[in-house]
């Protein structure tokens, strides 16, 4: 496997992204700045209960308003068709249906869609909004996770189990932990709470679809998973994909708020069929938070066994997870909470208990780093408190438990590349640790956090052997090398990495490259923009794909030259023969040969993931969390922490991430920063609060992110394990690099004042209360 | 609901258009949806964003929260604006720093930055950073950002130093 084919520096060098420029000038087309002639505003009514059933929806003066083309209810057909981002959890409509049994005739959280219009204009819209008549039965919300755990003759979806609100339960065992947890010779642990948080991406939610005259939809979405939205609307429209268009514009910003079929693209769908005009759907802000789809809150109790000298012996956890009132990824969840916590650390015994319940609150959702976050925090606090315990430098503690390369883990994990060893070692020499830790003034402290996250799944959502990505590859005459790929641009950079990933085996420049990602009537599946697949899996797919081309270019080459095509190779736009450079042809004299008779060179490849080693089919759920490769993370962050106030500035951090091969050490870096910053808002600042099931503060006034004059100065230190099976060796980069942040941070604000933090975000309020709890004295270090 | 309008004329990027308007109208409605200038992005309507930026008079402005009566005999720049036969050089440093990843709050932050780099040539990283402390930015964590506007300004400082013989 030629992993580090990095002659031609294409790869590997730092690349401003393809379309910035579009993005700077204003220039870039994102689906609000789309209008299409005939086009309607539509307009969705929400529910102002928690719970509620419907009796009856009357939109009759909506209807007759001057400018209404549309109302829409869940009497229409396709309204009440399920449908959801995972197969095997369909539990989401467009709009209940008055009278319905179960799920379909109710509203199930404070903003569930209640009813629909489209209009002329957005005023008309919402004036039509206030005229329809609707006739509710309140039911008894369920707003806290202890009451969704207990039996119920109303439970909020029909696929709740135990007869309680449970949605999932996820059970794991491996080893022993009762009986090594009773004879290990230290045992630390406690319970964690941690609070719900939103994407806060700048572009609202919108989409905007047709049904035309050939009775065929399009719809224009921002959207990270186009494919899972093509195969949703199919089930709810009642037509064949074929029929169905999916077109992603630019997307602002995702990060896990946009990977699911949503609602309000059946509605826009639905209405465009209803009135056959084109309707767009914009969210604004409050609704945008009430759609929300964000981190889920949880509970989590945890222990760690080790012995005296510090190896790992044992992990227990426990979540308890709040998936508002909708399924989304929440099975996912329910698992990766467990399965992704013993890594990056070698642990021969494991339970888990996972359990996802709904509530009637927004529903939550894949976040940066799904899953993965809560449990992360939880237990590499914990390893603080091992090392602390045992009198062991943090950074040694994990030094000592690390998986090796090459290896598997109890849980059938198949680990390849893995930097972690680098990182730690980096981050520490970088950041001064030996000198810091313990040994910096009172209300300053230092902390180390590892991570560890999935490059992809490698299991598909739907059980079906298709590749997971596919890339297929045009060149004409005109010497343009096209590359159609439905992976979804979201801003982080894929469409670059797909033009690198072309280029690269071709020697050419990337402007000679046109990236096509956007559209499902030309461009080939891909799964789209989620678990941090895309660098690996399209960027594998692309690369084969170029390599065909590469060949087809060498052997028209060879042929037109009369020298053997092994000894060519494709440079600068050159087509060159290696023992005697003096031989070559340009890349366009090439190009020529190839056509001659023959017409545009074509080629495709794709990306399937390796089949599963190990415990195939052994234990329930042994598909979740596995990859073709992992990333891995050290992060050591420094606060200082107000020892009045408990106010914690996080001054500096060093952020050593292994990336397998940086491919546009640019890109990485932005993606490390930007996770950083994200961290850092659900570490020190951002909550969703809710008040009787109403989301409180659902605006950028009152849900508050680290503004640029508090972020820290990040020193990004790229690891690379160069990975055998990624595209020239490159893995995931936008996800792993949010894991560690939080636990650097409550680590080293136990480092600063002695408060050890179980609960995020760490506001000082909460540091205080902590203090107060812990009999720590303000101002004052723990020994 | 029936607002009488009147027509009014708005001087946007050098050039006057004639709409009519009603008195509660805000700048981002009539440049958006109106005069299709569609750089200028609508990411929350109540300013706390700051993705519709624009300058009016030279000064960035918040469009969402700005009414359109009180730009008559002003001069609107939005981000279509900026490149005047050539880019800004705020609309390199950003593409060439990765201060834009989605975008979508690119263009406020360079009309925050032009607004800054009139008054600061040579401006500190503090400085810059207060000054885009009104924009949101969810890609970035702003380092990058913070680079872009360093570079620019450098840029700017180079060439003006270079026409004044320096």
């Amino acid at each position: 496997m030629e992993s580090k084919m990095t002659s031609n520096g294409i790869v590997g060098k730092r690349t401003p992204l393809v379309d910035a420029l579009k993005k700077t000038t204003g220039e870039g087309i994102y689906t609000d700045d789309l209008k299409l002639p005939g086009m309607l505003v539509g307009k969705i009514l929400r529910s102002p209960h928690s719970h509620a059933r419907i009796k009856s929806i009357d939109t009759s003066e909506a209807e007759n308003l001057k400018g209404v083309h549309a109302a829409l209810t869940g009497h229409d057909s396709g309204a009440t068709i399920r449908f959801g981002v995972l197969p095997i959890s369909k539990d989401e409509i467009a709009l209940p249906k008055p009278g319905a049994a179960g799920r379909e005739g109710k509203v199930i959280y404070i903003g569930d869609c209640v009813a629909a219009v489209a209009a002329e204009s957005e005023e008309i819209a919402l004036a039509a909004l206030k005229l329809i008549k609707v006739e509710y039965e309140i039911l008894p919300p369920i707003l806290k996770m202890e009451q969704a755990l207990k039996e119920t003759d109303e439970p909020i979806q029909d696929d709740c189990k135990f007869g309680t609100n449970v949605h999932k339960e996820v059970k794991q065992h491996f080893g022993n932990v009762p009986e090594v947890m009773e004879s290990a010779a230290i045992r630390k642990g406690g319970k964690y709470d941690f609070i719900g948080i939103n994407h806060g991406f700048t572009e609202p939610i919108i989409a905007m679809a047709h049904y035309d005259a050939d009775d065929r939809l399009t719809i224009w979405t921002a959207q990270q998973v186009p494919h899972y939205l093509h195969r949703a609307l199919t089930d709810v429209m009642e037509m064949p994909m074929h029929r169905i268009r999916v077109i992603r514009p630019m997307v602002g910003g995702g990060f896990g708020g946009k990977s699911d079929p949503f609602p309000h693209e059946m509605i826009a769908s639905l209405l465009s069929r209803k009135c056959r005009r084109p309707v767009k759907i914009l969210f604004d802000r409050e609704e945008v938070f009430l759609n929300n789809h964000g981190r889920h809150p949880t509970q989590t109790n945890i222990t760690i066994a080790a012995n005296a000298e510090g190896k790992l012996l044992a992990l227990d956890v426990d979540a308890l997870i709040d998936g508002g009132a909708w399924g989304s990824f929440g099975v996912v969840t329910s698992y990766y909470n467990g399965v992704l916590s013993a890594g990056p650390y070698a642990m021969e015994n494991f339970r888990y208990r996972g359990r996802r319940v709904y509530t009637n609150k927004a529903p939550c959702g894949a976040m940066r780093g799904h899953g993965a976050v809560n449990t992360r925090f939880a237990f590499e606090t914990t390893l603080d408190e091992v090392a602390r315990d045992l009198s062991i430098d943090p950074c040694d503690l994990r030094l000592k438990n690390l998986l090796p390369p090459n290896s598997e883990t109890i849980n059938g994990f198949r680990i390849t590349s893995n930097g972690t060893r680098e990182c730690i070692e980096k981050a520490r020499e970088r950041s001064g640790w030996d000198k810091k830790y313990g040994k910096l003034p009172p209300g300053e402290g230092i902390g180390v956090a590892c991570g560890f996250y999935i490059s992809g799944s490698a299991h598909r959502i739907y059980f079906n052997e298709l590749p997971h990505s596919t890339a297929h590859i045009k060149i004409d005459m005109d010497g343009g090398v096209t590359i159609h790929c439905m992976a979804a641009e979201i801003g982080q950079g894929s469409d670059t990495m797909l033009a690198q990933c072309v280029a690269e085996p071709l020697g050419i420049k990337l402007d000679r490259v046109r990236v096509c990602s956007s559209d499902s009537d030309t461009d080939p599946i891909d799964l789209g923009s989620y678990s941090s697949r895309v660098t690996f899996m399209a960027g594998n797919a692309a690369k084969e794909a170029a390599e065909k081309i590469r060949d087809k270019l060498i052997l028209s080459t060879a042929k037109k030259t009369g020298y053997p095509a092994k000894g060519f190779i494709l440079h600068d736009e050159r087509v060159i023969y290696q023992p005697n450079p003096e031989i070559s042809l340009s890349f366009q004299e090439a190009l020529n040969e190839a056509l001659a008779g023959n017409g545009a060179l074509m080629a495709k490849g794709a990306y399937v993931a390796p089949p599963p080693i190990g415990r195939k089919g052994e234990f329930k759920g042994w598909r979740a969390g596995l990859s073709p490769t992992y990333s891995f993370q050290c992060y050591v962050a420094q606060v200082k922490v107000d020892p009045e106030t408990f106010d914690v500035r996080v001054k500096n951090v060093w952020a050593a991430h292994d990336c397998g091969f940086a491919l546009n050490p640019l890109a990485v870096e932005g993606q490390i920063e930007g996770c950083i910053h994200m961290g850092l808002g659900q570490a020190l600042m951002e909550d969703m609060t809710y008040n009787k099931g109403a989301i409180q503060g659902p605006n950028f006034l009152d849900y508050r992110t680290l503004t640029p004059m508090q972020m820290p100065d990040v020193d990004v230190i790229i690891v690379e394990s160069n990975d055998p099976e990624g595209p020239f060796g490159a893995k995931e980069a936008g996800e792993g690099p949010l894991l560690p942040i939080l636990p650097a941070v409550g680590n080293a604000i136990y480092d600063a004042v002695g408060v050890r933090m179980r609960s995020l975000p760490m506001t000082p309020d909460k540091i205080w209360r902590a203090a107060q709890r812990q009999g720590v004295e303000q101002g004052k270090k723990s020994v | 609901m029936k607002t009488t309008k009147q027509v009014i004329r708005l001087n946007v990027n050098g050039s006057e258009f004639e709409v009519a308007v009603k008195p509660y109208d805000v700048l981002l409605d009539v440049i958006r949806e109106r005069l299709n200038f569609t750089g200028t992005k609508r990411g929350c309507d109540m300013g706390t964003c700051g993705c519709c930026a624009v300058l009016v008079d030279g000064r960035a402005r918040l469009s969402c929260l700005t009414l359109v009566l009180d730009c008559i005999d002003k001069e609107i720049t939005t981000i279509e604006g900026l490149k005047k036969g050539e880019l800004d050089p705020l609309q390199r440093t950003f593409a060439e720093a990765g201060g834009s990843q989605c975008g979508f709050c690119t263009q406020g932050f360079i009309m925050a930055a032009k607004t800054l780099l009139q008054d600061n040539h040579n401006p500190t990283r503090p400085e810059i950073e207060e000054a885009i402390s009104g924009n949101l930015c969810r890609c970035t964590g702003y380092i990058k950002i913070i680079d872009a506007i360093e570079m620019a300004a450098a840029q700017i400082e180079n060439k003006q130093g270079s026409i004044n013989g320096k």
